[in-house]
């Protein structure tokens, strides 16, 4: 019996660590091979040098595509998360019929192909008549960007206890006032958050970008056109593993964000909490 | 039908809140069905029912968080229409005390001076005194989640009477504490009124707390007023069976009237004989029939050979021990229902035996008539 537990607790073990391996194990040669002497990469190792990373700063369409990007992900993001604001209060606060329809149909996004959602796109633009730019790529990030900023707004707002804002406007307080001096900061960390997630998701989108992009490239579009050059491999390496911790940096600043505003709003909603 | 306020121990004539043929409809339901109630400045004033009685419906409607459907709400002579709870001369301790988990507690006490931008520490002194009144000197600082229960209850209480209003508001602000504590805040709150003087408007669903608080309450079913009174006027002559049932404990008798006028009725029972009693201002006569009620503990046993001028006979058929008393089922000839007596456990009625011949003294002033 002993033995068994034990032998299905170890085999448990390997299959957990192997699971591990096969999420992580590619990403890890991005930053390995991005510090390798050789341009190519590959095994064993030539040497290390951070000459890849020095390089970055001195390629023009590389600083217009990271420029690029900084613009598309703060717009994209603080659209998404207004637009997402509106949405999850009338989710959290309401009950009105349809409710749960209308979070299904904004949650869509989510789990469409993203190839497909960028194709409709690109023809809904067509025929609008929008010439493709920038701008363009920046609704199509608010498309799939209202998805996570609701998912990280709602869980906020849930438990919002409403008789804070009847509190605030007993004893005096506008409505303006209220949300500026009660809403405001208890959804704070909320909105910040998703204004994180919604920049990150924007910051490494390649599809839609690719699609409805102009002339001007973000820095996924970048980095898959240097992809036809071996010799710039180790840069886009390079550039990779620093999008890579960025995103994880944003990532984790976000979700800190989130659960402290989901406390916040929480333990108000119990009574002895 | 509301019935006439009856002054007990007048703190003034003067109305604060007058509420006139107050209807709040929702749909076809009607939260609240024609109620018109006066209630007097620096009266302490409960709203007492079950849940869904629409006294919490009232309540904020006085505070400005609901409107009614129809009729008219005054505060201190000004009427409420159109005017937002913001603007009000009403604060209210919420149920679950919406305590800005996002403030200490000096800063949730100052919430509402904030806006007043009082001048020269003014601002300090009132949210000090607000935390003197409610024992909590020395706390300012702590944060709303550091809090116990009743800790948060009292910043709740600070917050809303460091803006002085004409009326403070309390929606079940004890509903959430457990007993000992409860208990403690119904003598603190009623002594806290004392001093301050301030009009205070309790909705509750618990009839000690109404009793043991109040100037006067009015009692609640269905959206509408059964019973505006004094506790004591309340306890001892309810109006009606529901009311009297929602207040504690009542033997009910039935009764055939034999005479009535103005203010008395003569009543023949079978269980009590002839009985003559006050007639209740609201007593409407439905055929010959009317029900009589008397509280357990004004029925008390008579040991060995007692006598009082008034007595029944009857035999114990059931003995429930409850520490400091002992209830006792005494089974009459000719009541329908045997009679549930209290009595203190001093000379032993935990003791009685079931089976027991017994005999009971009542005085006639507790047997009251009442609607049904």
């Amino acid at each position: 019996m002993k033995a068994r537990r034990f032998l299905s607790g170890g085999w448990l073990s390997v299959y957990a660590f192997l699971y591990i391996v096969f999420l992580y194990l590619p990403v890890i040669f991005l930053p390995i091979f991005s510090v390798n002497v050789a341009p190519t990469p590959k095994f064993p190792l030539t040497g290390f040098t951070l000459q890849w990373y020095a390089d970055l700063p001195h390629t023009p369409a590389l600083l217009d595509a990271a420029w690029n990007s900084l613009k598309v992900g703060v717009c994209a993001s603080i659209l998404a998360t207004v637009l997402g604001i509106l949405a999850a209060r009338s989710i959290t606060r309401y009950r009105y019929p349809g409710r749960r329809t209308i979070n299904g149909l904004i949650m869509a996004p989510l789990v469409l192909p993203e190839v497909i959602v960028a194709i409709s796109m690109l023809l809904v633009m067509l025929q609008l008549g929008l010439s493709l730019s920038l701008f363009t790529v920046v609704l199509g990030h608010v498309l799939i960007c209202i998805p996570y900023s609701m998912t990280v707004l709602t869980s906020g707002f849930e438990g919002f206890d409403r008789s804070l804002e009847e509190a605030s406007a007993d004893l005096g307080e506008s409505a303006f006032g209220t949300f500026r001096r009660v809403t405001l900061p208890m959804v704070a960390p909320a909105i910040i958050s998703s204004l994180l997630v919604c920049f990150t998701i924007s910051l490494d989108e390649f599809i839609i970008a690719f699609f409805l992009t102009g002339t001007e490239a973000t820095l996924p579009i970048y980095i898959w056109g240097q992809l036809r050059f071996a010799s710039k491999l180790p840069g886009v390496l390079a550039l990779g593993t620093l999008l890579l911790v960025a995103s994880f940096l944003l990532m984790t600043v976000a979700e800190i964000l989130r659960r402290r505003a989901a406390r916040r709003t929480q333990n108000e909603g119990g009574l002895y909490a | 039908m509301p019935e006439q306020p009856q002054i007990e121990r007048a703190q003034s004539d003067r109305a604060m809140i007058e509420i006139r043929n107050v209807t709040r409809s929702y749909g076809s339901f009607k939260a609240l069905d024609d109620a018109s109630l006066t209630i007097r400045e620096g009266e302490f004033f409960s709203l007492l029912g079950p849940s869904g009685c629409g006294k919490t419906t009232l309540l904020r409607m006085i505070a400005g968080f609901d409107n009614p459907t129809s009729g008219s709400i005054a505060v201190g002579g000004q009427p409420m229409e159109g005017i937002p709870a913001n603007r009000r001369p009403t604060n209210m301790v919420f149920q679950c005390y919406a305590i800005f988990p996002h403030l200490n507690v000096e800063q949730n006490v100052a919430y509402g001076l904030k806006r007043l931008k009082l001048q020269g520490g003014e601002e300090k002194r009132r949210v000090e005194e607000a935390l003197a009144q409610v024992s909590l000197t020395g706390l300012g600082k702590r944060l709303a989640t550091e809090l116990s229960g009743g800790q948060r209850q009292r910043v709740a209480l600070a917050r809303a009477l460091v803006m002085r209003p004409k009326v403070l508001l309390l929606d079940e602000p004890l509903s959430a504490l457990d007993k000992k504590l409860r208990e403690q805040m119904q003598v603190e709150l009623r002594r806290l009124q004392q001093a301050v003087g301030i009009t205070f408007v309790l909705v509750t669903h618990d009839q000690y707390e109404a009793l043991a608080m109040s100037d006067r309450i009015a009692v609640m079913f269905g959206g509408k007023i059964a019973q505006v009174a004094s506790p004591k006027e309340i306890y001892q002559r309810p109006v009606n069976r529901q009311v009297a049932d929602f207040l504690g404990g009542m033997n009910f008798v039935k009764a055939e009237i034999v005479e009535e006028n103005g203010t008395s009725l003569v009543v023949d029972t079978l269980g009590f004989g002839r009985v003559k009693t006050d007639k209740p201002k609201a007593f409407v006569r439905n055929g010959g029939a009317a029900t009589l009620g008397i509280r357990p503990e004004r029925l008390r046993v008579l040991w060995d050979n007692a006598t009082a001028k008034f007595e029944v006979a009857g035999k114990v058929v059931e003995r429930h021990y409850f520490g400091e008393i002992t209830h006792l089922i005494v089974e009459i000839p000719g009541l329908e229902k045997p009679l549930s007596v209290t009595e203190t456990n001093d000379f032993g009625a935990d003791d009685i035996p079931v089976g027991t011949p017994i005999r009971l003294a009542y005085d006639p002033e507790a047997l009251v008539a009442m609607g049904d």
